[in-house]
């Protein structure tokens, strides 16, 4: 478009001194910027509050979509059930039978384990979820990864909390608002997660790499033992969460380890699940600089 | 006159007689379209790759170079002030990044005061580039390859948008203009 000439003040004063204080103002809302960066970079929970205030803000708008989100991927599924359905069909009723009798089987075991339990002594309690709400949003045009979630400090939400799917664990919550918090999803480049293989005692970390794959890296190198196709669930470590819950399964091996693919995929949730910390005070210790030792 | 035209006594923005802008319209609708664009990229839930274009900073500079004159200098602080609780990055990136791309759109225009759409396009690419390289490397996390090549995909859909949002843009100033006030 052509040029409109605002640059041009001409020998009004006025204009001038508006034109001037617009560049020192341009250029002082530049360095503003750069020292509230500077200070989120040290202070990385300064302005949990404020964005917290601005998420329970659009929440109404942003559960709504997530309602539709969800309510129209139900709708797909349905459709492309129909693809092919008489072999499907057949197919699920073989794993069907097959569910059925591992199902019988896992009961047994399950008999077995209270028994072994109680001749041991130990006791589990019921882990009641904190909070059941939806993933209503994500930082999806950011390099990191973070998810809304439906849920806030009014649920009981607290920071640090594991948010796990039907299938796996999704992520930890990383700030808080009355309504609304934010997660750390699992594929973030900050995210690490301690994991071992399931089935035997493999230990890893499984760290995000920002571009949708887990970095496992073995804790003990030597020979790598994983193989593409391992699954990978909590270990407890951390204090964070529980342990046993998916994580993700190897695709592609390297040297320290391989290549993993999420196992609950945070955008093919529904309902996501807001867990109490496993072992608190594991956590503290965990967060804890070693130079500072724990009080008690 | 109006039997044998009806338009006669009107232009693009509607009847010339009896017929004002509304100033609050005017003024609001460019701000309140970057405000709104910068809230929509958090609904789509993105695990894998940031896919979603930064739309807040797309219609900033769509308002930028398709309207220049419009928007003051100083406009990328408050703007991107908004922008900054709601893109995921550490608050602070879109008030420094926004206000010193205001400052360069400023200076490319004292260069070259008449330009072509693909001239504007090209400097937009240039500064969408820029952008998402900074989110990349201010971002508050490790900055690693593989999130560099994950910003790939992003870059080309935004720097193709932007003729859209150009689009978009024009329609929205005519909307801004039109005379709905009778006086």
């Amino acid at each position: 478009m052509a040029p409109t000439g605002s640059r041009r003040s001409g020998y009004s004063r006025r204009a001038q001194y508006n034109l001037f204080t617009g560049y020192v103002i341009a250029g002082v809302g530049a360095l503003i910027g750069a020292i509230l960066l500077a200070l989120s970079f040290f202070q990385p929970q300064f302005f949990g509050g404020l964005r917290g205030v601005a998420q329970d803000g659009v929440s109404p708008a942003t559960e709504t979509a997530a309602t539709v989100r969800t309510g129209s991927k139900g709708f797909w599924d349905t459709v492309s059930g129909y693809y092919r359905a008489g072999s499907k069909n057949a197919e699920l009723k073989r794993e069907m039978e097959i569910a059925r009798i591992r199902l019988a089987e896992a009961e047994a075991v399950k008999q077995e384990n209270v028994r072994l339990k109680g001749l041991l002594d130990l006791q589990d309690e019921e882990r009641e979820p904190v909070a059941v709400a939806r993933l209503v949003g994500s930082s999806a045009s950011s390099t990191r990864r973070f998810a809304y979630l439906g849920a806030g400090s009014n649920d009981g939400v607290t920071i640090g909390m594991p948010v796990r799917s039907p299938r796996g664990v999704v992520g930890r919550i990383l700030e808080v608002g009355s309504e609304s918090s934010r997660v750390l999803l699992l594929t973030d480049s900050e995210s690490v997660l301690p994991v071992r293989r399931a089935g035997d005692e493999v230990v890893a970390f499984a760290e995000g790499r920002g571009d949708g794959l887990l970095r496992i890296k073995l804790i003990n190198l030597g020979i790598n033992p994983l193989a593409p196709g391992d699954v990978f669930v909590t270990s407890g470590a951390g204090g964070y969460y529980p342990p046993g819950i998916a994580v993700a399964i190897l695709t592609e091996t390297t040297d320290d380890g391989g290549l993993a693919r999420i196992v609950s995929d945070p955008a093919a949730t529904d309902y996501v699940s807001v867990e109490p910390i496993f072992e608190p005070e594991a956590a503290l210790g965990a967060a804890t600089p070693i130079e500072r030792e724990l009080s008690e | 006159m109006e039997r044998n035209d009806p338009r006669s006594r009107s232009d693009a923005y509607g009847s010339r007689i009896n017929r004002s802008h509304s100033p609050l319209l005017a003024n609001f609708v460019p701000w309140a379209s970057i405000v709104l664009a910068s809230i929509l990229p958090i609904f789509p839930v993105a695990t894998a790759l940031p896919i979603v274009p930064p739309l807040g900073l797309l219609m900033l500079l769509a308002w930028r170079l398709v309207r220049p004159g419009l928007l003051p200098v100083w406009a990328g602080m408050p703007l991107g002030l908004f922008d900054d609780l709601y893109n995921g990055q550490p608050f602070g990136f879109a008030i420094l990044t926004w206000s010193m791309i205001m400052l360069a759109v400023e200076l490319i225009d004292t260069r070259l005061p008449w330009r072509t759409f693909w001239q504007d396009w090209f400097s937009a690419g240039i500064l969408i580039f820029g952008y998402l390289g900074a989110g990349w490397l201010l971002s508050g996390g490790q900055p690693t390859v593989h999130s560099l090549i994950a910003l790939v995909p992003q870059l080309v859909l935004t720097i193709l948008l932007f003729p859209i949002a150009a689009r978009l843009v024009a329609t929205l100033d005519r909307f801004r203009l039109t005379r709905w006030r009778a006086v």
